[in-house]
Order: structure tokens, then C-alpha cells, then sequence
């Protein structure tokens, strides 16, 4: 059984203890525990159902790279799932549950899968449920679903928050172990900016664990004293629960910061995302044990050797009593020493080499009287949910059983891999070293800064070099070329000199045993989230998935939440064994950020609830808010769509409205209609290229309706100019047009026209403007009291400045609805009083707010068009009977040349008309009209399509506006309009203006 | 001018590691022209009564000041009620010159954000390296704060003043007010 | 994510501060043009792998649109200059062509 030793534990502090609860049960653990450690110091080594044969499966490892030990953690608004134990610090009241299985981890039903493994091989999933196509809806998805997948998805909203943080600095260290504090010291003598993150909770990596000296001190130490000298150092900053997730183009790497979710209650956000410009990086990431592929590698028990050591010694944790080591490299004879030194058995360390001399820890080991092995590796393991023994095998056989060791753990190592994912994140590349048989980083090809040079550099056992020596020569030469490449200046100092016990080579063992058959390879786990298994894997390259890429999409090795930190380099050593080639040959997947995964919260930052985006709101916002106002988002603006009455629908709030504005006096508005001041001596001949029609002859005084087109030939715009002075117009611009016209304008004075002599500004938030609409429009600002705005004093299409009711204010008579109108600019500062005073004037005219549905209603009774709903970016001024709008005097202007092209000459293209249904009923919008035949995709054809449709209360029936072929021709013809409800709606083709098509009503 | 009003009227926010506060009323000219031009120079100095600063710079004292905001661009700052004035004299003196004077102080809203952690709240939200060494008093900043544009410059050594577009400032008061929020302070600068 | 320098601020700033505009350099073909000509100016682009000339603005900062030499593939920025120009100027082509030699973009190399 696995538990607490009496002693040892370097990061425990044993006073404190710690209740938690795991699947209901309340378990003890102690300050310092991971939720992995502290379940083995409750003998709970299982803790969780493989994915796919939902076999019992135990914690491996010790640290991000654990693929099994996947938990449901918290409840509610704190939920989530698929947390790893081993990098869970624990805290009180922890609540976690286990995953993937039912009813319950000790008895699974879906275990049944297992026994059925050999009718589920690699791309099981995709030759079963091809057949017959109709079951996949609603038989094969709904059953997989059920049976796939990890953790539950939370229901709950997320009760945390989150944040960003832009960081800068010189030297950026990602991992706090012996290599990145070297490499940040080194660096940070220089004067650099340094910032070091270490994902766990505690500073040194490995190294207090494997030990060694520094300079003559024991390592830990030197760890500590290390540590103190850093935070010592104002230009460094040291942040410990802060993984690096990715490293980006022009230096750019994600720091995941996790601030409480080792201490829920305290305040503040739950995690910070650091965005990281760095002038260098440091990838101090250390390296990961391989596990070893024999038969039962995944029987609960059976965990990496190093990690079984940092149980041991980190956490004061036996993982049983009597554990069996089994490895191909001299580091796993540390773990048996250790467990031998804690009092614990080891009964036999199987080493897959036959060394010819001892090396001095196989020597330290058979003096401390362990029974070591050589030659010799696993057949199988036995047991199911805990280890009960191994059946012992030659290496170089087939798996003859030569005897049977009781046990109740097993420690093997196959090696380390480098953690070379931020090193190869940007680009990167690596090679292959056969001493150590791994993948390392290859320095002369480094991924490429803004200045196309080097940006990242490894260090250490991330960049392939192992000994305490190597390891501290390799940082502190990294560190120092890291502060030189960001212009700092290294002083000729050596590196501190390590000393550790010297290491026999290595021997890659891919397969125990060597010749294993075929029995066996179906019981050897590669990847153990997602349960793949050697012949898997070989069955992929039998069937031609050849490319690893290829290999591991079919079948899913490395797909995993853990990425395949742990099965990607003994998978594709057995894709290259199956190939025939050598490993290189076979290459490695692509590393793509993050390294682990981080939350969704962190991503979104700041951006939720109210400031998920921002709103637009104008001075009346608050006003528009207390009185009924149903919004409408126009851009990022928000409009009321309709002031709804108590009692009143939606729709009865829009038809009160838009008869109100015909029959007496309504006030919308209209701040969100963009302002642009256009100064200057060429700003008439700037203006006559941007706007289709002659803006340089406009009076000052006077108001003139312009269109505008983009180069393409397609209305982007339009609205009123108002000529203020000789050299300064007032361009009006759709809500959300004015920063994208804005835009447009200093484009092309910046970059085409730059010698002419223009500047525009956008004063569109300095003004609140109102319109005043309907036959009391007049009466109502001549009870404001103030300027002249009689018809003769202010005619149609004209502008003034003056006061009205003591606000300084510049009143357009300009109309949108048909009505006598006036558009009322005042400060925006004023605007909600000036809207008050209105509202008082108005109460005895019949004054009513009216929302942008009256809005549009009244301009489509008008025959007004909308950019936007008339045009969708394929559309020209042509199509829409705008003829009288594109200046032939001109010799240019924006789209001018476009027109001529002969798709936009076509006679075939849609135009306006107007449509009235037979029966008064109001068209779907957007519906299609249909003509006779199909078209060469077979589908019906189309003659025509509705932009604009309405119930007008004031001529009492439906209304529109659509684009139809010919349709100016065609006057009286009806057409069919299929609805998404199933019914044929029929309409008749008329003259788009429907109301007053004199324009009496305006222009009195 | 008793009837205007800021768009948060005065909102305060002092309950973070940071005190957000709305700023009153701020007189605001946008002034293109040729900042070499004599003309130019004289008529922002005249309004504001400081030196032009230069790429990047604010010359900044209580509420008058300049703004460096393009290589064709300031920012007249000057007391609200002082605006119109400013504005006509500008003009008048620039004559024929090339150039643009507009009133946009309605347009703007204006927050401080003050305490010992303002930098770690304006680096939560702005990329910019808020670093005591690489930004300072004196300097003037537009970049974008989350997902609008903003512009800030330093009142003094731990305060900031932004200024944003009206229609934004619940957006950017709440945004301040998140990234102050208790217990977020980074202590990095 | 890239970084870039504003040749008309100075501010060296994060992508997210840019807005890219596409190929510089491009002449403007209006009323007169002939078919093939406008059919150019508005739809055909350079696509190259390695060295090309872009429009970028400066949309959260000072406004200002101006050129950048970029590798597509390195991503390496070999100069910024501003817009009001027709070519990019020959110091950074010199520059271009110590880091790429025999680069060429259209007519220039």
C-alpha cells in the first residue's frame, strides 16, 4: 500500500493539517501536499478510468506530465474539470472527484470495453460508425458521447475573475529550477531586466531531489541562496505558479499565472495571463522521464522512477512497500537508493543493459545490499487495480518467464526527453542525440526575432545535458548570451562549478522485452489517456499511416489533455521500428501551445459581463434606459429601438411612434451619426473625389445629401454635408460609420493625395444632436425660444448657428422622414438638458421619443434607403436609382472608373422598386423572389430579393423594398416570395416612395 | 454652463489597489497644422501657456497643457470654460495659415488613476511597458486600453490620466475599476 | 504576434496596435484606365515568399499609415518609413539586400 512515511517530506509542513475530500470521502493530507501526494498518503493510488477501455488507472508521475490523475475539482461557480492531482496544491475543503467512469471508479461498467479491446483497434471508431450513415445522428454520436470524454463540462457560470498583465523585459527565464535561477543570475548581473517563472509552487526543480554540490555546497542550498540573492535584485522579478504556455513570433510568450487556486479564499482574480515581450527567452524547462513499454505498464502502481523518488523525498510519501525498479539509465538507481535510505524494500532492480563494469551508483545500490539485474526487464505485471508482482523476462528474448516478483509498486525509467516544447513553439528545430536517445534542441537553429536573430535559448536538462556540471555550465553561458544579445555586457565570469555522481550511458529500450509478441504488445500502453497501445501503433503503419502526423491523428497517441508529454517519443520509436527508418527519419508532431493546458477564463481576461465589449452610449443613454428604451445595437452603439410603454408590445410601441411623428412631434436621437470636419484650401476637391456627387459647389449655409463609393465601385456611406465656411465642411456619416470614414478619409489624404492641403478631425462625440420631427417641429423649437427657424430664415437643406432655449446649438433642416424636421446639434455635456427642455416644450404638442424602428418605417414610407439594408456591399448607386447623385461633370471620383466595368453596366443587375403584398401583409425580410428553371448548381432560380420590409401604421398595410431584375420595368408585375414558414408570400412591383411623393410634408 | 455634465457625473472608485476617479469638466482643442510652423507653435503656446512638446511629450500643468499627438496633431488642454475663447483666438491668430482648431472637450472623457499600484492597473490593460525607467512624467502615450483607444500621460510619479472617447467611459471606469480590483495587485515595478 | 516601429511617432508597439493595410505601393488607376490596368490596381497582389513592402496604420496610436519591408517567411522587419513615398527608400533597400541577396519585389531587387 501507498503511504506517509514517518519522516522526510522537504516541502511538508507536517503541523498543518489539511482536510480534503476525495469521491465523498473526507481524507487527510498535510500544508505542502499535492492532491497526488496527499491520495497516496491515503493508500488511494487509484484515480481514474482510462478514455477509451475505461481501465482502472493510478497516478504515474509527479508533475505536469501526469496523464492519468485527472480530477473534478470544486462545485458550483468553482467547478472544473480535468485538473491534474499532482499539480494540484492542496488546500483546505478540496473537493475532488474522480472521471470517466459509472457507476463508480471501483466498479465501472464501461470497463467492459476492455475485454473487448481486440475488437477495438486504432481507428476503431472511424471504421465502425461509418455504416449505415443514417445511425450516426441519432445511435452512434449520442452513445459515444455518453462513453467519451474525461471530465464534465461545468453547467454553473464561472464565479472567478481574471486578468491580463503586459509585461516587458530583457531577459525572460521560463523555469525555476537549478538551470533557469543560474541562467537568471547570470543574466541579471548584467543590469538586464530579468523575469523567471516556475510553474510549481517552489523554487530548484529537481535538483534538492537528485542532489549533487555547488561549489562545494549541498545543491538545496545553493537553490535557496540563489533564490535570496534574485529577490534581492530590483531588476528582477521572480514569479513562482507561473507557467510559460507559448512562446509567440517577435518574442512574445504567455505566462499563466495561478493565484488562488491554492488558496480559494482569498481575493483578487483566479488566474493572470502575463503577454510577455521579451528581448530574449530562456527555456530552462527541464526534462521528463519516459515511461517503459512492457506488458501492464498501466496497472495502478506501476510510475516513473523519478517521480516515485520525489514522492519519497518531497513529500514524505511511500508509494508502496515493496517496489520493483526497472529502467535502461543509471538515474532510476537514485530512486532505489532512496526508497532503501526510507526504510522501504526494493526487492530487485531489472536493468535492461548489461553494463560492463558497475557504475558508481549500480555500485552504491548492491552495497546498500539491493539485487540488481541486469539484462533482464518485465514480462507483464500482474494485478489489476494495484500492482501485485512483475513476471521477470530476458531483455533480448520474447518474454519467457524466468520468475515472479511479489510487489505492490514499480519505478521505471526509460530515459529523459528534454522538454523542448517553448523551445520549438516559434520554429525552433531539433535533433536527434542517440547517446541519450532523445530529441534536444539544435541552437544554430533558433526560432527568429523582429531583427532576424535569435531569440530563444535553451538551458540545461531542457537543452539536453544532464550532469549537475553540464547543467550549470550550459545556464550560466545561456544567461550571459541572453543579456549580451539584448545589449548588455557579461563580465568574464566562470560558472559555478557542480559536482554529481557520475552516469553509465544510457540504452534505448522501446519494447521490454525485445522480441515481446503479440499478447503482450496489446497489453503496453503508450499513451494511457487515451489508452493507445504498441500495436496500435503498429497496426497504423500496417494500414499505411505512415506520415506521424498521420500516426498519431489515427490513433489519437499524443492527443490526450497531456499532449503526449509522456508517450511521443516511445510511439514514434515504434512507428520508426514499424517503418524501418531510423527515428529522425520519423520526426517528431508539431508542439503547439500552451505546454499545459490554461483556462478559458484566462484567455478572456478582463472581458466579461460588463466589459466583455465595450458599449457606445450616448449623453441620453441613461435617459433612453429609464424610459422604456428596447435597445438596439447599431455597431457598438447601442440605440433605442423602441420607448415601450407599461402595457404596450414591442411592435405597439413602433407603430405609436411612427404615426406620432406624422401626426404631431417626435424626437429621436441622433448622436451616433458621425461628424467629420473637413478643413482646408483643397477640401471642396477632396470632398468631390470621396462622395459621388459635386460637394465643391455646395454654399456655405447650405446642406447637400452625398454617396459615397469605394474604389470597387460599392456604396460604403452616405449622408449630409453642410458647408460651414469656404474651406470647412461637416460630413454627417452613418452610426458606426464615422470612425470607418474617418479612416478612409486620412487614407487617402495620407497615402495617394498627401500633397493636398486637408486635415480632418472627428468631432462626433462632441455633439448631441436631436432630431425634431413632424408637423410641431417648428412650434416646439420656437418654444425653446431663441434663433429664427422660420421657413424663410432656415429653408429645407440649410443650417444655422445660434441659441435655443440658452444652449448654444447648429440647427440643420434636414429630414429623414418626409416630415418637417430639424436635426439640433448642442455640447454633448448639455445634451441630456438639452433633451429635457425639449421633452418640456414638446409635452403640450404631443411630443413622443421615437426609437431607429419608427426611424427606419419612416424612411422606408419615403423610399429613403439605408445603408445596410439596401446595400450589403455589392450594390451601386445605379442599383438603387441613384443616378441623379453621380456627377457627370466630374472627372473623377471614388468608383467613378468602377462603374464602367461591364459587370456594373450590366442591365441585368437588380434595382429598387418598391413591393406591396396582395393582401396588405407584411413581406418576410430577406426573403428571395422566384423565377422559373435552375441554375447550374441546380437550384432554383432567383429574380429578386426584399432589403426593407414594414407594417406602416400610417398608410395601414405592409410595406417594402427589394433589389429585382428589371424590376423599373416591370411596374404592376407580382412575384412569388417563398418564406422560411412554408407559405408563398405574392407582391406587386410599385414605386418605392409610398408616402407624400411630392415631399409637401418637409418643405414647409 | 451649469448644464454640463461629465459623462459619469464625477464617478470615483477608491475601493481597489488603485483610486479611480472621473476628472471634471476638461477643456480639449484639437489643433493640425505644421507644428514647425511659427504660426501653429504661437497659437497652441498662446492657449496653453507652455512650451510644445515634442514626439511622444506632454506639457502638462493642472488643466491647461499640450499634447503631443501626431507629427500633424496637439491636444490644446486648457479650463473648460475657457474653450470657446481659445478657440476663436486661435483661429483668428492662424489667419490663412493651413491649419484646424476644433473644440472637442464634449467629446472626451477623462479618469486618474492614483496609488502606488497605478502602473500594475494601467499594465493590466494597455500594452505598453509601464516600467518606472521606460515611462515617466512627461511622457504622453495613445495606444488602446483592452478594446478602445485611450490616451494617458503621468500627473505625478504613482498617477495616470487617461483620456478616452465620451461614449466609452463606462466602459473604460469599469474596466479601471476591474483591473483594481482587491487583491490583484502584480508589484512587479 | 508581431511588434513594429511607427516611423512617424517613434512608439515601437504590439500588433494589436497596427492595422494592417496590405501591399504598398500601389498606383492608383482611375477614370481613362484601360481594363487590364484597373482590373490590376484593384485585384492583383504580390505574394511572395520572402521580402515584401506592406501598409500598416497606426490605428491606436498616432493615425498614420506607413511601409514596412517584412520577410513572410521570418517575419523578420527590415524597416518602417513613412507612406508618402513611391518607393521604399534605398538605404533600406541596401539593408535588405546585406540580409537577402537577390531579393527582388516587382520591379525592385
Amino acid at each position: 500500500m501507498s503511504t506517509r512515511l514517518a519522516t522526510g517530506g522537504r516541502l511538508l509542513n507536517r503541523g498543518d493539517v489539511i482536510r480534503f475530500s476525495f469521491n465523498g470521502q473526507t481524507l487527510k493530507g498535510v500544508q505542502g501536499d499535492t492532491l497526488a501526494s496527499a491520495l497516496l498518503a491515503n493508500d488511494q493510488m487509484l484515480v481514474g478510468r482510462s478514455f477509451k477501455y475505461h481501465r482502472p488507472r493510478g497516478i504515474v508521475a509527479a508533475g505536469p506530465e501526469e496523464p492519468n490523475a485527472l480530477v473534478n475539482l470544486g462545485s458550483e461557480g468553482a467547478f472544473e474539470p480535468n485538473q491534474r492531482a499532482t499539480t494540484t496544491e492542496l488546500f483546505e475543503d478540496l473537493t475532488a472527484t474522480s472521471q470517466n467512469h459509472w457507476p463508480s471508479l471501483e466498479f465501472d461498467v464501461g470497463a467492459i470495453n476492455a475485454k473487448l479491446a481486440r475488437f477495438m483497434p486504432a481507428g476503431f471508431y472511424y471504421k465502425m460508425f461509418i455504416h449505415p450513415r443514417p445511425l450516426w445522428k441519432h445511435v452512434y454520436e449520442p452513445f459515444i458521447r455518453q462513453a467519451a470524454g474525461l471530465g464534465k463540462a461545468p453547467k454553473g457560470r464561472d464565479a472567478d475573475s481574471y486578468e491580463h498583465f503586459y509585461a516587458h523585459c530583457d531577459v525572460l527565464v521560463v523555469g525555476g529550477g537549478i538551470a533557469g535561477l543560474t541562467a537568471a543570475h547570470a543574466a541579471a548581473q548584467t543590469g538586464a531586466r530579468v523575469i523567471v517563472l516556475e510553474q510549481t509552487a517552489h523554487w530548484g526543480g529537481r535538483a534538492p531531489v537528485d542532489g549533487g554540490t555547488v561549489d562545494g555546497l549541498p545543491v538545496d542550498k545553493v537553490v535557496d541562496d540563489l533564490v535570496s540573492a534574485l529577490i534581492d535584485m530590483p531588476n528582477v522579478t521572480l514569479r513562482l505558479r507561473t507557467m510559460g504556455a507559448g512562446v509567440y513570433d517577435h518574442g512574445y510568450v504567455l505566462g499563466y499565472e495561478r493565484l488562488t487556486d491554492h488558496a480559494p479564499e482569498r481575493a483578487g482574480p483566479r488566474h493572470r495571463l502575463w503577454r510577455i515581450r521579451a528581448g530574449h527567452t530562456i527555456t530552462a524547462t527541464g526534462a521528463i522521464e519516459r515511461p517503459l513499454s512492457f506488458a501492464g505498464n498501466d496497472v495502478p502502481g506501476v510510475m516513473l522512477a523519478a517521480s516515485v523518488r520525489d514522492y519519497a523525498v518531497n513529500f514524505g510519501v511511500s508509494v508502496g512497500d515493496r517496489t520493483v525498479v526497472v529502467t535502461n539509465n543509471d538515474d532510476a538507481y537514485r530512486t532505489a537508493i532512496a526508497l532503501n535510505d526510507a526504510g522501504l524494500t526494493v526487492p530487485a532492480i531489472l536493468d535492461a543493459r548489461v553494463l560492463p563494469v558497475d557504475s558508481p551508483l549500480m555500485a552504491a545500490a548492491k552495497t546498500a545490499g539491493i539485487r540488481v539485474m541486469m539484462g533482464h526487464g518485465i514480462a507483464r505485471v500482474m494485478g489489476s487495480k494495484r500492482v501485485t508482482g512483475v513476471a521477470v523476462c530476458a531483455q533480448a528474448g520474447e518474454g519467457a518467464v524466468l520468475e515472479e516478483i511479489a510487489c505492490d509498486a514499480v519505478a521505471m525509467s526509460g530515459g529523459w526527453s528534454p522538454v523542448v516544447h517553448l523551445w520549438s513553439h516559434c520554429g525552433g528545430k531539433l535533433f536527434w542525440d542517440t547517446d541519450f536517445a532523445m530529441f534536444r534542441p539544435d541552437v544554430d537553429k533558433a526560432p527568429l526575432g523582429a531583427d532576424g536573430r535569435a531569440f530563444v535559448s535553451p538551458a540545461g536538462a531542457a537543452n539536453g545535458h544532464f550532469g549537475l556540471q553540464e547543467i550549470l555550465g550550459d545556464a550560466h553561458a545561456m544567461g550571459q548570451g541572453a543579456a549580451r544579445a539584448t545589449g548588455f555586457k557579461p563580465k568574464n565570469t566562470a560558472a559555478p562549478a557542480g559536482d554529481s555522481i557520475e552516469e553509465a550511458a544510457m540504452a534505448p529500450v522501446w519494447l521490454m522485452p525485445q522480441g515481446a509478441g503479440k499478447a503482450l504488445r496489446g497489453k503496453t500502453w503508450l499513451d494511457y489517456q487515451n489508452d493507445v497501445k504498441v500495436s496500435d501503433v503498429q497496426l497504423a503503419a500496417q494500414e499505411g499511416f505512415e506520415s506521424v502526423e498521420h500516426a498519431k491523428r489515427y490513433t489519437t497517441l499524443g492527443m490526450a489533455t497531456d499532449q503526449g508529454k509522456l508517450s511521443n517519443i516511445n510511439g514514434l520509436a515504434i512507428l520508426s521500428d514499424a517503418l524501418d527508418q531510423p527515428i529522425p527519419q520519423t520526426g517528431t508532431t508539431t508542439f503547439r501551445p500552451p505546454y499545459t493546458p490554461i483556462s478559458m477564463g484566462a484567455i478572456g481576461g478582463e472581458a466579461r459581463g460588463d466589459v466583455f465589449q465595450p458599449i457606445r452610449r450616448t449623453p441620453m443613454h441613461d435617459w433612453h434606459d429609464e424610459n422604456g428604451a428596447d435597445w438596439e445595437p447599431v455597431g457598438q452603439w447601442r440605440r433605442p429601438y423602441a420607448y415601450v410603454r407599461s402595457g404596450e408590445t414591442v411592435h405597439d410601441a413602433v407603430m405609436r411612434e411612427t404615426q406620432n411623428v406624422r401626426e404631431n412631434l417626435g424626437l429621436l436621437d441622433a448622436s451616433t451619426l458621425g461628424k467629420l470636419v473637413v478643413k482646408g484650401p483643397d477640401a471642396g476637391k477632396f470632398l468631390d473625389m470621396l462622395y459621388t456627387n459635386m460637394m465643391s459647389t455646395l454654399k456655405p449655409g447650405k446642406c447637400r445629401y452625398g454617396l459615397m463609393c469605394d474604389e470597387n465601385g460599392f456604396l460604403i456611406d452616405d449622408g449630409v454635408v453642410a458647408r460651414i465656411d469656404d474651406q470647412t465642411f461637416l460630413c454627417h456619416t452613418t452610426t458606426g460609420g464615422a470612425e470607418r470614414i474617418h479612416a478612409h478619409m486620412e487614407e487617402w489624404l495620407q497615402t495617394e493625395w498627401w500633397d493636398w492641403q486637408v486635415y480632418v478631425a472627428n468631432v462626433t462625440e462632441q455633439y448631441a444632436q436631436v432630431a425634431v420631427v413632424g408637423p410641431n417641429a417648428r412650434a416646439a423649437l420656437e418654444a425653446m425660444g431663441g434663433m429664427d427657424v422660420s421657413k424663410d430664415a432656415l429653408g429645407f437643406m440649410e443650417w444655422a448657428d445660434g441659441t435655443l432655449g440658452g444652449f448654444d446649438v447648429r440647427a440643420y433642416r434636414i429630414s429623414f422622414s418626409g416630415e418637417l424636421s430639424y436635426e439640433i446639434a448642442v455640447r454633448a455635456s448639455e445634451g441630456q438638458a438639452f433633451w429635457d427642455a425639449l421633452m418640456a416644450v414638446g409635452a403640450a404638442l404631443g411630443v413622443m421619443p421615437y426609437g431607429t424602428e419608427a426611424l427606419h418605417i419612416l424612411r422606408a414610407e419615403k423610399g429613403f434607403i439605408m445603408i445596410g439594408d439596401e446595400t450589403d456591399g455589392t450594390v451601386i448607386p445605379q442599383d438603387l436609382g441613384l443616378h441623379w447623385a453621380l456627377s457627370k461633370k466630374k472627372d473623377d471620383y471614388l468608383g467613378k472608373r468602377a462603374h464602367l466595368r461591364s459587370h456594373m453596366a450590366d442591365p441585368n443587375r437588380w434595382k429598387l422598386v418598391g413591393l406591396l403584398t396582395e393582401d396588405g401583409s407584411v413581406l418576410p425580410d430577406g426573403a428571395y423572389a422566384v423565377a422559373d428553371g435552375t441554375n447550374a448548381n441546380g437550384q432554383r432560380n432567383m429574380q429578386g430579393r426584399v432589403t426593407s420590409s414594414y407594417h406602416s401604421p400610417n398608410l395601414g398595410k405592409g410595406i417594402a423594398m427589394g433589389l429585382v431584375l428589371h424590376g423599373p420595368d416591370r411596374m404592376g408585375e407580382v412575384l412569388a416570395f417563398p418564406g422560411t414558414d412554408g407559405k408563398t408570400y405574392k407582391a406587386r412591383i410599385v414605386d418605392p416612395v409610398f408616402y407624400d411623393p411630392d415631399g409637401e410634408k418637409q418643405n414647409v | 454652463m451649469s448644464k454640463a455634465v461629465t459623462a459619469l457625473g464625477g464617478a470615483v472608485n477608491a475601493d481597489g489597489i488603485a483610486a479611480i476617479a472621473e476628472v471634471p469638466l476638461q477643456g480639449m482643442i484639437t489643433l493640425r497644422g505644421d507644428l514647425a510652423a511659427s504660426a501653429v507653435k504661437a497659437a497652441a503656446q498662446s492657449a496653453a501657456g507652455v512650451a510644445v512638446p515634442g514626439p511622444g511629450q506632454a506639457n502638462c500643468t493642472g488643466d491647461s497643457g499640450l499634447c503631443w499627438m501626431s507629427p500633424d496633431e496637439l491636444l490644446v488642454l486648457c479650463p473648460y470654460g475657457d474653450v470657446s475663447d481659445h478657440v476663436q483666438r486661435m483661429q483668428d491668430s492662424l489667419g490663412d495659415v493651413h491649419a484646424l482648431a476644433v473644440d472637442v472637450s464634449d467629446a472626451r472623457a477623462s479618469f486618474t488613476v492614483t496609488g502606488p499600484h497605478a502602473r500594475d492597473v494601467m499594465a493590466k490593460l494597455a500594452p505598453v511597458d509601464f516600467h518606472p525607467d521606460a515611462f515617466q512624467s512627461g511622457m504622453f502615450r495613445r495606444t488602446r486600453m483592452a478594446q478602445v483607444p485611450v490616451a494617458f500621460w503621468m500627473r505625478d510619479s504613482d498617477s495616470f490620466q487617461i483620456i478616452c472617447f465620451r461614449s466609452q467611459a463606462r466602459y473604460v471606469f469599469d474596466l479601471l475599476s476591474v483591473a483594481a480590483q482587491n487583491g490583484s495587485a502584480v508589484s512587479i515595478f | 504576434m508581431l511588434i513594429l516601429t511607427c516611423p512617424c511617432c517613434g512608439v515601437t508597439g504590439e500588433e494589436t496596435e497596427f492595422h494592417a493595410g496590405g501591399e504598398a505601393h500601389l498606383t492608383r488607376f482611375g477614370p481613362g484606365s484601360t481594363d487590364d490596368d484597373f482590373e490590376s490596381y484593384l485585384f492583383m497582389r504580390e505574394n511572395p515568399k520572402g521580402v515584401h513592402f506592406e501598409r500598416w496604420r497606426h490605428v491606436y496610436g498616432c493615425g498614420k499609415w506607413f511601409h514596412a519591408a517584412r520577410c513572410t517567411t521570418t517575419l523578420e522587419v527590415f524597416g518602417t518609413y513613412p507612406a508618402q513615398t513611391l518607393a521604399p527608400p534605398q538605404e533600406l533597400c541596401d539593408a535588405i539586400s546585406a540580409k537577402r541577396p537577390g531579393w527582388s519585389w516587382r520591379a525592385l531587387s
